[in-house]
């Protein structure tokens, strides 16, 4: 198929913390992403949702399962396949001040991919820097500077053009806005928004901010405790949440209209339990208003219940 | 009736290196008996040292409390004495921090924290302060309080660790709570059990709560009044509804405008603001947001607003509202024409 840039099928990682302990960070996860699509992840710290954009460009490898580029397995790759495949899948960091190294120079950093990957050369190199820094909002003549010498924002610009560089198709953007101010964010979403349509990207954004992830994505899944619990497109996720999880987390965003109703508020109760020792059947039951006998016993399937719409509930 | 807290022309300054930071120039703002005041700003618009100031938390050097009064009740904090001061601390007026991973003590039990201000404050004897310690864990919602109380903070998540500190500040029934950004860390759905807890707590007690926040969505669903906060100065301030229905400053405008609306059907670009926040070494001469308004003037860049009455109890600093100034309608339609 190639309408799908990217398919990942039953995709785990897990992490092995002692002999007996296992962290399934995410656990048998399978999304397929169309081209210039921008693909949203919600979930609360602690879902698996950083480390499945990590596998997916390559920082981590999968415990199991297959990440199909184009329609061909990263895994069974040559080397030199795979690093052309390592320079079209690039990510962008949630913590601009962690990401960026001090010590070096804007331009250097935003260069070092093209140097890794001998894209340009000398002046060529100079005028592509110029070129990207411009393309984010930021000066020229801000290349001789270093990362401290900027704010949040500009960082994340800094970051943005560091990814854009060497001419990536996906961009994982791991909470790219959650560290910034409320008139920042809405620059940078913006920023990704236009650079998406010029340089026809796709996206996998991921966010904990549900009202800017469905003001960007075409479409969502929800993940809890490594599972991913629903999948639909954002607007009908919005309208027609099914599984419990994604209407508590929905009616849980603080709604900016001091008149409007108070919505029928569902509060969960409880923390998420340890990803170390995952609840049995479904994961969320702990947490479910509407837990039944079946759900501590045998996990939901994975199904379709409308058109393009799938969620994991024994409810449906 | 007097207010509960009334605070008058604050400024506070920081000496650097570089010079002196004008962290809060000019604030005033008053407080009732069992309300919910928010305030609302970026980083660095000077909220958390206001609330600060109000807690005698600013550490000098480097701080300076250039001038103002802040009256709790009839009585100035700021001249107070270390020994009075220290008995309104944590007794009338207490403080949650926004981080509660680093503002409990991780070698001391969680019990033995909250029981910490009922002896000093109160006099509570140890049986008496651990019987309390042990309501107060269950008041805020933290299941088994007894095995918990024994419990480090280590042991507790995000979402425990935020309620064990709304338990200490509130062990001693204070008058007034302050809030610096409670849920920041937090996940959504635990922000919602917080915010739930926090306004039933008020209902129940009657305290008055200050609750620091930069999510407009928080400041609607809990708060009575606001105040928006930009460079040191507050540029805005009124009841939830004159902020969100009838907003008269271009800040406030911009904010309202730079949040995605959850129930829109379509999709609208966002408006940001475009441009950074002033540094505050040099803050400009003018309105500090004139170099990144739409519709700044020529007064603007020369001179700072007053605070411009429009309804009882709302103001807003901008020169828009005087009576001289283009009206804004104008101003869009003008500038939707080029």
């Amino acid at each position: 198929m190639s309408e799908h840039i990217l398919e990942v099928q039953q995709l785990s990682k897990y992490f092995h913390i002692n002999k007996n302990q296992t962290v399934k960070s995410v656990d048998d996860i399978s999304i397929s992403i169309k081209k210039g699509e921008t693909f949203g992840l919600v979930g609360e710290s602690g879902s698996g949702k950083s480390t499945l954009g990590k596998t997916i460009v390559g920082l981590q490898a999968p415990t199991s399962g297959n990440i199909i580029y184009n329609g061909k397995d990263v895994e069974k790759l040559d080397k030199s396949t795979k690093k052309v495949i390592n320079r079209e899948l690039q990510i962008i960091f949630q913590d601009p001040h962690a990401s960026l190294n001090p010590r070096m120079q804007v331009g250097d950093i935003i260069a070092e991919g093209m140097d890794a990957y001998k894209l340009a050369k000398g002046q060529e190199r100079q005028n592509r820097i110029y070129e990207l820094l411009e393309r984010v909002g930021l000066r020229p003549e801000h290349a001789k500077r270093y990362p401290h010498e900027f704010s949040g924002g500009q960082r994340q610009r800094i970051g943005i053009a560091r990814a854009l560089a060497v001419k990536p198709k996906f961009i994982v953007a791991d909470e790219p806005i959650s560290a910034l101010d409320v008139s920042i964010q809405a620059q940078v979403i913006n920023l990704l928004d236009d650079l998406k349509k010029e340089e026809e990207l796709t996206y996998l954004f991921i966010a904990h901010d549900l009202g800017m992830v469905k003001h960007i994505s075409d479409r969502i899944g929800v993940m809890y405790l490594g599972k991913m619990m629903e999948m639909s497109e954002s607007d009908e996720l919005f309208k027609n949440p099914l599984h419990p999880y994604t209407q508590a987390l929905l009616s849980a965003i603080p709604n900016p209209n001091p008149r409007a109703d108070k919505r029928e508020r569902i509060v969960l109760q409880g923390d998420p339990p340890s990803p170390v020792n995952p609840p049995s059947g479904c994961r969320f039951r702990t947490r479910c208003p509407h837990a039944m006998d079946i759900c501590s016993q045998k996990a939901p399937e994975w199904k379709e219940i409308q058109k393009d719409h799938w969620t994991a509930c024994h409810l449906y | 009736m007097a207010h509960l807290l009334e605070v008058k022309n604050l400024e506070v300054n920081f000496k650097t290196y570089g010079g002196e930071v004008k962290a809060v120039r000019d604030v005033s703002f008053h407080v009732n008996k069992g309300e919910i005041l928010a305030i609302v700003g970026e980083s660095g618009s000077g909220k958390s040292v206001t609330v600060q100031s109000i807690m005698g938390l600013i550490p000098t050097p480097p701080g300076i409390i250039r001038g103002g009064t802040i009256h709790f009740h009839d009585k100035d904090i700021l001249k107070m004495s270390k020994k009075e001061m220290r008995k309104i601390k944590g007794s009338k007026i207490s403080m949650v921090f926004q981080d509660p991973m680093t503002s409990l003590n991780p070698t001391m039990r969680i019990g033995k924290q909250i029981e910490e201000g009922l002896i000093l404050h109160q006099g509570l004897s140890k049986d008496d302060a651990k019987k309390r310690a042990i309501e107060m864990i269950k008041l805020v919602g933290i299941p088994n309080p007894e095995e918990r109380y024994n419990q480090f903070p280590h042991e507790f998540s995000g979402g425990m660790r935020q309620r064990a500190m709304i338990a200490i500040a509130l062990s001693c029934n204070p008058e007034l709570l302050i809030a610096d950004e409670p849920t920041t860390a937090l996940d959504v759905t635990i922000q919602a059990q917080v915010l739930e807890l926090m306004k039933d707590l008020q209902n129940k007690l009657d305290t008055s709560i200050i609750l620091i926040t930069h999510d407009l969505g928080v400041v609607a669903e809990t708060a009575q009044r606001v105040i928006v906060m930009y460079a040191g100065m507050m540029v805005e301030s009124g009841t939830v509804f004159d902020l969100f229905e009838n907003p008269k400053h271009p800040y406030t405008w911009g904010l309202l405008e730079s949040i995605p609306k959850v129930e829109d059907g379509e999709k609208k670009p966002l408006v940001p603001i475009e441009g950074s926040p002033p540094d505050l070494f040099s803050p400009p001469k003018g309105c500090p947001f004139a170099p990144r308004c739409k519709f700044a003037m020529d007064i603007c860049l020369e001179e700072i607003p007053p605070d411009f009455e429009i309804d009882q109890g709302h103001t807003a600093k901008c020169w828009l509202n005087d009576p001289r100034a283009p009206k804004v309608e104008d101003l869009v339609a003008a500038g939707s024409e080029e």
